[in-house]
């Protein structure tokens, strides 16, 4: 039995007075790619927010290798071994792709930069054709893999990806998925935020269903696909 | 006609401190500290005091005129805008006034209403007489001063990884956190490095115009808001060509059409950029793939 590398438990968040997230748990283990499907809303994406520090949960524990993040600010959560790459993909407009790679290296010591940056352009040619651009000028595709190349650069052991797949044209988006493989192949572990849930099952090792707040179905990635009441609400029938 | 150029562009080289100040705090923060202008005051009166009344070296006055600013900036943003970081920028905008009359009020229970004759600390090379035309020491001081601020503070924000750090919080600040830049400390910082050089613009602008009140440092606020507005705000070059432009308009405005005129005239300018560009001259274009 692998070892657990993320536990959540019991956690509530709140946008105000809106229960965004009604008790949920669930946990990753190193190694795996884990994923959470279900409809707009239905709060996978604050799940990963409340994970990476960026919603404070009201109540319940993220436990992130025997430590208990809550309560812990953003910024410094990204030391600890893992990068969220937020939905919408959010690269820095302004800044050049270099400068991007270089900021999600933001923790660590400057000398290691360098080879990150060029791991990051083997996993990505098309980042270093373009690493003089300011991201902005970029496609879809590219700033996507670009907020991937950022997330890696800080050496995470979780890596959680929100929407990846989101916005970008279906070959893209079988490359997109290629890549999270590789990843998943070099040892990162991945928690993945998907709403195209049939190409997210198939890499998932396993999966949890959300559904306003709640989870409300999990198993492998298999079960799920084959599972007839994920088929009638997720993968169309 | 050149020796009105020449005066222009010194006042306008305060100016662009000024403004380089304002739109870096803008840039990063994305909110108009209308204190800053009191904080030059704060800055001639801090550098006033070492040279004045402690007997210090021009050199030293400055630098301890610039820790003074250093740390009240630190502290107004501290005290003053980090509780309000979440509120409407209306909120903000409104506590800077009250920062603003703060500082003036406290200036004036401190040091009185009565002004004090600021000792010149920026003379220190001789003057260049051209024909007929004397370019005082001052200006000379004065315009390389802003112009190695202009290149310094430029490769600070494209070089420096605080200056990079510094324009991703600008795009956004929680890209920035997931990064794991500090945000808070990032503006901390912004606010350090914008009022160290509002201390350095108050012994410039005091040292040409030697009449420190507590109300010394409003006007030339609000001018070099304007300059960074009409440069375009955000924008370190912005700043620099905006504060220039305005100070030769000044200077021409009140030599040549009327005094009392000059800062309508000034005013009247930057409206109508406004009309035509209104990012500014050199304000940036937001590039964004829909």
């Amino acid at each position: 039995m692998a070892k657990t590398l993320l536990k959540v438990e019991d956690l509530n968040v709140y946008y105000g007075s809106i229960h965004a997230i009604k008790g949920i748990s669930f946990e990753v283990n190193e190694g795996e790619i884990v994923t959470l499907i279900g409809a707009n809303g239905a709060g996978k994406s604050t799940s990963l927010n409340t994970v990476a520090g960026l919603l404070k949960p009201k109540t319940g524990s993220i436990v992130f290798k025997d430590k208990n993040l809550v309560g812990i600010p953003a910024h410094k959560i990204v030391k600890q071994g893992m990068a969220l790459c937020p939905e919408g993909r959010r690269v820095f407009l302004q800044l050049s792709v270099k400068e991007n790679l270089e900021m999600g290296a933001y923790t660590r010591p400057g000398r290691e930069v360098a080879d990150s940056i060029e791991m990051v352009y083997d996993l990505f040619p098309r980042l270093k054709e373009r690493y003089k651009q300011v991201a902005g000028t970029l496609s879809g595709g590219e700033q996507q893999m670009l907020a991937m190349g950022r997330a890696l650069m800080s050496k995470p052991e979780l890596m959680m990806l929100d929407e990846p797949s989101m916005g970008l044209a279906p070959i893209l988006v079988d490359q997109i998925f290629d890549i999270i493989k590789n990843l998943h192949a070099h040892g990162t572990t991945i928690l993945l935020v998907e709403q195209n849930a049939r190409k997210a099952l198939a890499i998932a090792d396993r999966a949890y269903v959300l559904e306003t707040g709640k989870i409300v179905n999990s198993g492998s990635g298999k079960e799920l696909l084959s599972d007839d009441s994920v088929k009638k609400a997720y993968l169309g029938g | 006609m050149l020796n009105y150029l020449i005066s222009g562009i010194s006042l306008g080289s305060v100016y662009a401190i000024i403004a380089l100040g304002y739109t870096m705090v803008y840039g990063i923060a994305k909110m108009l500290n209308f204190a800053h202008g009191d904080v030059i005051m704060v800055g001639g009166y801090a550098a006033f005091c070492a040279g004045t009344y402690f007997g210090w070296p021009a050199p030293v006055a400055v630098v301890f005129s610039m820790c003074i600013c250093t740390i009240l900036g630190i502290l107004i943003e501290k005290l003053a805008y980090k509780p309000l970081r979440n509120a409407t920028s209306l909120a903000v905008l409104i506590t800077a006034i009250g920062v603003s009359y703060f500082l003036q009020n406290m200036a004036l229970i401190i040091w009185t209403s009565n002004p004090k004759a600021f000792p010149n600390m920026a003379n220190f090379i001789p003057s260049i007489i051209v024909g007929d035309i004397t370019i005082s020491s001052t200006t000379i001081i004065t315009i390389i001063a802003s112009v190695i601020i202009m290149i310094a503070l430029t490769l600070f924000t494209s070089k420096t990884k605080m200056g990079k750090a510094m324009r991703a919080v600008s795009e956004d600040k929680g890209a920035a956190q997931l990064m794991g830049i500090n945000v808070n400390a990032t503006i901390s910082t912004t606010f350090a490095i914008g009022s160290g050089l509002a201390a350095i613009a108050g012994v410039l602008l005091c040292s040409a115009y030697p009449n420190l009140v507590p109300t010394t440092g409003s006007m030339p606020g609000i001018k070099a808001f304007t300059a960074a507005v009409l440069g375009g705000i955000g924008s370190i070059p912005g700043a620099m060509l905006g504060g220039i432009l305005l100070g030769v308009l000044e200077k021409f405005a009140q030599a040549y059409i009327s005094t009392q005129l000059s800062d309508a005239i000034v005013f009247a300018a930057l409206i109508i950029v406004l009309i035509v560009k209104p990012s500014g001259l050199l304000g940036k274009k937001i590039q964004e793939k829909v």
